[in-house]
């Protein structure tokens, strides 16, 4: 257990060490909607060291206990412990053997309270969370920040989505869309940051969260379009150019 | 070599306005419901209110984060309340405890701007309003957030409220009507919602009075 002289104030250097400064690892955006039969998520599998796409295979969803889908970017370790976390949070959930089982808002809650207390020791969890479930037929769609601002809404995204996504999701997003047009949707959206999010990369999921449970697809790629007339002869108007 | 330094924030501004009006028998508690941070809207359907007590409400703005972090503390100690006083907080009750619980964190305050508007013990119109540590005084209204000064000028003019400067003291609750009162809280988010960019999307109202609590809904611009 290190001690630490009281000589050393909470920012010296030695007691920054012990604390989150920056990301290293990072995910990029997480978007999400409410559909008919519960919620769809989607992220891509890209995992960037600063400008370097290091790991090109990162599940950045996973499920939570029987009624929840955890999806995180930032941080990628701080989402690691983060799940270390739920970890032992589901398991005690499930040695009471009563019949209950926490709930969407319930981890949602659990997880609001994490980041708020880790914000308020000045070391955070450097991570942006959406946390979507169904229990009991009622679905349930939340967010979390890194310094504990909350929310839930019918669509959530992080990092980036929030610019791209949302304003596409506001628009086209209603109540009782199908599956079909939730994954079109999802799609648009993660087209718009493969885009213009230099830290996306083609390779994605899209997990489904129901009543019956969590199903995370096959990580796939979207098909992109690069044949503007304007790309095949970019200096017609400026001669010289390059 | 200089020393790296966190840049990083603890704190963050989620935006929006409150007001409260006192009345001889009525309080009106009102905030938008925009939710945003930086020039992001994060949502647009987020309640600034929440009930304290029985005749007891509480609207606030600033970082939601320790807002909600504040209202559930003040939950809490009003749930221990009941069980050892067998009996709501009074609204002048609670108010002193809000000032106490923000003076607490003086060092690293709840980001959080807080109007409280309820009925006092003789049903009395009765709202308190507050800074981010504390410092906190019984009005007739009060507006806070990044509205407040855009809708408490408005306020000044048009509650005909009697002066604090003046001599006796006078009673501070607006004697306009409970619905007066009401339509001039529309009037003023909408104006405010005109200039100021964090303030919009919908207006959230609750109205206290011997009846109990009533809450009413308009739509604001979502620019």
């Amino acid at each position: 257990m290190d001690q630490k002289p009281f000589s050393q104030g909470l920012l010296s250097s030695e007691a920054d060490s012990q604390r989150t400064l920056y990301p290293y690892v990072t995910g990029t955006s997480v978007v999400a909607l409410k559909y008919k039969d519960g919620i769809l998520m989607a992220a891509d599998m890209g995992g960037s060291y600063g400008s370097t796409l290091r790991y090109k295979s990162v599940e950045r969803m996973k499920s939570i206990g029987k009624h929840s889908l955890l999806g995180a970017s930032g941080e990628l370790s701080d989402f690691q412990e983060i799940l270390r976390y739920l970890d032992e949070l589901i398991l005690y959930d499930n040695m009471w053997d009563d019949g209950n089982s926490l709930g969407p808002k319930e981890v949602h809650s659990y997880l609001t309270r994490v980041m708020y207390n880790r914000r308020n020791k000045f070391n955070p969890l450097w991570s942006s969370l959406v946390l979507g479930g169904v229990k009991n037929g009622e679905k349930y769609l939340g967010m979390v920040s890194m310094i504990g601002v909350h929310f839930e809404d019918n669509h959530v995204a992080t990092g980036f989505g929030n610019h791209l996504a949302r304003p596409i999701l506001r628009e086209e997003w209603h109540e009782n869309l199908s599956f079909e047009d939730g994954v079109k949707l999802l799609e648009k959206c993660m087209r718009v940051l493969l885009y213009r999010d230099r830290s996306a990369v083609n390779k994605l999921q899209i997990a489904k969260i129901t009543e019956e449970g969590v199903t995370v697809s096959q990580p796939y790629s979207l098909k992109t379009f690069w044949g503007f007339s304007a790309f095949s002869n970019p200096t017609v108007g400026a001669e010289g150019s390059w | 070599m200089t020393k790296q330094r966190a840049n990083w924030s603890p704190y963050d501004n989620n935006g929006g306005s409150c007001v409260a009006i006192a009345g001889a028998d009525y309080c009106v508690i009102a905030a938008d419901t925009r939710m945003s941070t930086g020039y992001n809207i994060l949502s647009r359907e987020y309640s600034k209110i929440t009930k304290l007590a029985d005749k007891c409400l509480m609207a606030s703005s600033g970082f939601q984060a320790d807002v909600k972090a504040l209202q559930k503390h003040l939950a809490a100690r009003h749930l221990i309340y009941q069980h050892q006083h067998n009996k709501q907080m009074s609204c002048p009750a609670m108010g002193q405890l809000l000032s106490n619980t923000l003076y607490y964190k003086r060092f690293f305050p709840y980001y959080s701007f807080n109007v409280l508007g309820g009925l006092d013990s003789e049903g009395k119109g009765c709202v308190y309003t507050y800074d981010a540590v504390g410092s906190y005084e019984r009005v007739g209204y009060s507006s806070q957030g990044s509205g407040s000064t855009l809708i408490m000028p408005f306020l000044d003019n048009q509650l005909k409220s009697p002066s604090p400067l003046l001599l006796p003291a006078q009673d501070a609750v607006t004697p306009l009507s409970e619905t007066e009162a009401v339509d001039l809280v529309k009037t003023v988010f909408a104006s405010a919602t005109e200039r100021d960019i964090y303030t919009g999307d919908k207006l959230e109202i609750v109205v206290v009075n011997a009846e109990g609590i009533r809450r009413e809904y308009m739509d604001l611009r979502k620019d």
